[in-house]
Formats: C-alpha cells, structure tokens, sequence
C-alpha cells in the first residue's frame, strides 16, 4: 500500500451561475459578435451582467423557453455566438424539440445553452425547478458537446473554450456556492478529463459538486488505507475514452457520482465505456428513480444519498467486488 | 441576381413548378402535394421577383432568407429552387429516395442552399425572427420571410415568436400564412378553428394584409408594402387552395398526405399542361 501527502482542505468559492454570468461579460467585452438569450430569469441565471452592459446584444424572450432556442438558433445561423440561458429544467426540457430540430440536426455550430440550477441543489424551491434529466437529453442529442464544471475555476474556462467550440455546447451550471477544486492555473481541454488526486486502488468519476464530495470521500477512504483515484469528468460528451480505460485497468473499480438520475446521466455513459474496453465492477451514486423535495441544498443532498459518506460506501462496495473477483 | 419577370413569365413558372410538384410527388409514391400546390405563387413571387438573392452566390451575406416552416410543403420549395438554378432540376424525381438532396422534409446537411431544417413545425417563425435580429445587429438590411402552414400555427411556439417578434419591433421580417384551410385530419376549422384570424394576429401586434394567396400582383403588392412598415413585423394571410391547379386534388383533405397515383399523375399534368 503506497502512502502519499493529499491535500483535502476545500475553500468555498463561487456558484457555477455566478462564474458563468462574470465570464460571460468578460466574453462579451472582447467579443461584439457574442449575443445571449434569457426567458425573464437573468437575475438568476447571472446573464444580467451581460444584459446591464450590452443591452443591444441581449434579449428578453420572456417565459418562452422554445421560442428562445429556436432565434438563438437563427441568430447562430448568421453567425453570432449565441448563448440562450434558463434553469436547466426549463430551458433543456421546454426546449428539447427546438434543440433538436433547430440546432443538433441542422449542425447549428455557434450555438451554446447554459442551464443553471441544476440538480437537487437548489434547495427550498423543490422539484419542479430541479434538473435532473438534463444530461440524459442533452447527451441524446447528435453532436452536442455536455460540459459540467465543477468550481469557479472550471467554469471561467470551460466558458472560454464553449464560446469558440466548433459545434453546440451545453453547460450544466448550479445554484449554491461550491467549494474550489482547482487552482486558478489549471488548464482545461474539452473531451480531457482531470486526474485531481492519483490512487490505484478504486476510480471515483465525478461531476459537478460531486467532485468536491469525491475529494472528501477519497480523504475518508485513505483513513482507511484505500487509494482512491479522483477523476473530474468535466465533459461528459464526448466522453474521454482513455481515461475511463485507464482508471479500469489500473485501480480495477470505479464509482461514478453526479447530481443526477443515476438510470440516465454520466454514471451509465462511463458504463458503455467500460464495457467496451475494459469490465471492471462499477458503482453509482445518484438520484435514484425519484424526485426530491424541498429542503435546504444540504439537507437534500444528505437525503438522497450524494454526499462523501456515500460515495466512500460505494467505493467499499465496489472494492467487495473487485476483490472477489481476484 | 436573376432577371425580372412578367406577369406572364411568373405565371408560366407556376404551372411549370405545379407540374414538378406532381411529378415529383408521383414518383415518390409519398409526400405532400396539396400543400405544395397551395404555396406555389406565394414562392414564385418571393423567388422570382421579391426577394433579393443570388444564385451564383448562395452564401451572400446580404441574401434575404427564406424559411420553409411548414417543411412539408417542400417539393414546391424544391421545384422552385431548381427552376431558380440552386440544384438540379433533373434530379427532382429522386424526392424522398435514399441519399437524394431532396429529403422528405427539408434538410440543411443535404440542401445547403436551406436557411434551416424544418419539418416539426412551429419552429420556423423563431428561427426566422433570429436571423433577422442578425441582421440588425450586423447593420445588414436583408429581410426574412417565413411560409407558415394554417395548421402549423396551433402550434405555441407560434404565438410564443408573434409576441416576441411584435414586442422587439423585428420589421425587417415577414411572415406568411398559406391558409388553405385544410390539415392532415380534415378541415382546420372542425380541428382547431384559427378564427377570428386576421384579429389574433393584429391582437399580437402585427401589420396584417389579408390576400388572395394565388394573385400574384397581389402579392407583389402586399411584399412592397410589408417593406414600407416600420416598427412592427408583417404577416400575409394568403387564402389559398390546397392542391390548387388540378381539378380532383383542389379542397380534397386527401391530397394533404398522399401521392397521385400514375394514372392521377397523368390527369394532372394534362390539366397542367
């Protein structure tokens, strides 16, 4: 059993909304051919920074989330870096047929959609408002890139790189302050995911807050002698195909955590790959079959089973099996 | 650019696109004919005389555009995008048939020369009322025109993009109604009733121009005054007949869907000759 000196201790930072909506009017300031689309929710969603500084290239769709993919889609079509934002729920679900007609089977290429408020994490406002379909049906569709940054340093760069992503992009951002994972020089590349901490006795694969619950499960799994290896996989389409085969056939078992269904996001994605190219014993941590509830972002998150503690348990149900097997 | 055409020229390129719509229709063994025949003036005239475009030069910048919202109208698209020199006129006939650019419904991966894919209708309008914010933003003073269908237009997302449209002043687009009073079920007023419609449109705060769909000086008219409104989006409501032009598919809800049989093929094109 290696031994080795991880640094755990998380500082609070940014929500991913927030990031999203000050990168976006940096964007907008070197960029005049950027014009963003939000349905009266700007105030949430942070592009009302955008809208504040450039009000000609911003426009108030009101609660129309359909119509509002489909002009972003004809302003993209003409050349503009269209960005259209609303929670994830509305804008992914209200806008699906529009997303695929309008923008994934035309190749619309400058085209970017941000969901915030993603996952259960949103707290009191209860599920209704809560995305937690969104990768599923945003990864059905043909040629769309799935980004999910996980701190405010991600966010600030995935941002960058979408905004010039030679085809549609979704970015999954989230309501509460999240912890920060990276350092501020981190580099990012989509399609590439990030080894944060090295191990080779289990893989965690997480996304989103996730990942900061995975830092935390890795420190209470080296408590207990296992070398957990944490993979931020920040793109979730295309997925990075090397990455997972690597983590299968170096650690031998992997757990996947989102904030998500568990039947339909990143956790089933990463599966596909492994079985293709190397079976290994795998664990999901996720939503389970059900909506959630109203509650405080904690709380929830404690309730539905997507804190460290759970995905420590399914790394040790996960080691069961991969020892089993020997 | 293309030349100007008479009246008589125009006319002439409608019997020949209704001529390409049934023989086009007919050897797919499928597709849409009515609601083909209904458009062709309204195409005609955009394509022959109003609109502002290139053939030699599809991806001009400062082209007008053009979207087919009622996608399954698109054999009479097809028909007068050839005629126009875009594609291939004797390539019509593979309508439908495995790797023809002429798709069941419009597509922009096989017909570049599209301004978008459509065929789920209720999507054109939004699309359209993007590109001519576009145009706006770019200083650019192109117009864009949308064709929607009767049916199509108990579609939300319609009135979602007629409230957006007339609430951001977007006067540099026009929309279309084929109103051929006739959808896949049977008549549009036993199915959804539009009516009162010219109200609801003017209600959502566009200038309205009711018309005769198949007079083309008529729509001449109405285009050049759409160009002269300023502040507010137009609208045509173009009463129209569904499979106008051949005498057994004109008001027949059959021909919504379903392809003239050889012998109906060789009916029609003597009526259309």
């Amino acid at each position: 059993m290696s031994t080795r000196t991880t640094r755990f201790e998380l500082k609070m930072g940014k929500s991913t909304r927030v990031a999203f909506g000050e990168t976006l009017v940096e964007l907008g300031r070197q960029d005049p051919n950027i014009v963003v689309c939000d349905a009266d929710i700007s105030k949430s969603t942070m592009t009302h920074y955008f809208a504040k500084e450039f009000p000609e290239r911003f426009f108030s769709c009101g609660i129309a989330e359909a119509n509002m993919v489909g002009i972003a889609a004809g302003l993209a079509s003409c050349g503009k870096i269209a960005y259209v934002s609303s929670f994830s729920c509305f804008v992914i679900n209200k806008g699906f047929e529009q997303l695929r007609v309008a923008v994934a089977y035309p190749q619309v290429k400058n085209f970017r959609v941000v969901g915030t408020h993603s996952g259960i994490s949103i707290g009191e406002d209860g599920p209704s408002q809560m995305g937690i379909e969104d990768l599923s049906l945003v990864c059905a569709l043909p040629g769309f890139t799935v980004l999910v940054p996980a701190d405010e340093v991600a966010t600030r760069a995935l941002v960058r790189l979408a905004t010039y992503h030679d085809g549609p992009v979704y970015i999954r951002a989230g309501r509460p302050n999240v912890p920060i994972v990276y350092e501020p020089t981190q580099q990012f590349e989509i399609g590439k995911a990030i080894e944060l901490i090295p191990g080779d006795d289990v893989t965690i694969i997480a996304i989103g807050l996730m990942l900061a619950e995975a830092i935390r499960a890795a420190e209470l799994l080296e408590n207990e002698g296992i070398m957990a290896r944490v993979v931020d996989m920040h793109t979730v389409k295309p997925l990075d195909r090397e990455a997972i085969r690597k983590a299968a056939e170096e650690t031998g078992a992997i757990v996947v955590a989102e904030e998500h269904l568990v039947d339909s996001g990143l956790g089933v994605r990463v599966a596909q790959v492994v079985a293709e190219e190397y079976p290994v014993p795998m664990e999901f941590v996720g939503i389970q079959n059900t909506y959630a509830e109203s509650g405080k972002p904690q709380e929830l998150l404690e309730k539905y089973g997507l804190v460290a503690k759970n995905i420590a348990e399914a790394a040790r149900r996960v080691l069961r099996r991969k020892n089993k097997k020997c | 650019m293309l030349q100007k055409r008479s009246l008589e020229e125009l006319q002439a390129l409608c019997k020949r696109v209704r001529r390409h719509i049934i023989e086009m229709t007919g050897a797919a063994g499928s597709g849409h004919p009515g609601g083909s025949l209904s458009a062709v003036e309204i195409l005609v005239t955009l394509y022959f005389d109003v609109m502002r475009h290139d053939p030699s030069n599809p991806s001009w910048p400062d082209r007008d555009r053009f979207i087919l919202s009622k996608g399954h109208g698109c054999p009479a698209l097809y028909a007068v995008l050839a005629e126009a020199g875009y594609c291939p006129v004797d390539q019509l006939k593979t309508l439908r048939k495995l790797g023809s650019i002429y798709q069941g419904h419009p597509d922009r991966r096989f017909l570049p020369v599209l301004e978008a894919s459509t065929g789920s209708l209720g999507q054109g309008l939004s699309i359209g009322i993007g590109m001519a914010l576009a145009a706006r933003l770019d200083g650019r003073d192109y117009r864009t025109y949308v064709l929607l269908g009767d049916g199509e237009i108990q579609e939300g997302q319609i009135w979602e993009a007629a409230m957006f449209a007339a609430f951001h002043k977007v006067d540099n687009l026009v929309a279309i109604v084929d109103y051929n009073k006739l959808q896949l079920d049977g008549f549009v007023k036993d199915i959804m009733d539009l009516e009162p419609l010219v109200d609801k449109w003017r209600g959502f705060g566009w200038h309205v121009i009711e018309l005769d769909g198949h007079d083309i000086p008529a729509l001449q008219r109405a285009f050049a005054e759409a160009k002269t409104i300023k502040g507010k989006p137009t609208v045509l409501i173009a009463h129209t007949i569904k499979g106008k032009g051949v005498s057994f598919m004109e008001n027949n809800p059959k021909f919504h869907g379903i392809a003239p049989t050889p012998e109906e093929v060789e009916i029609a094109l003597k009526e259309l000759a």
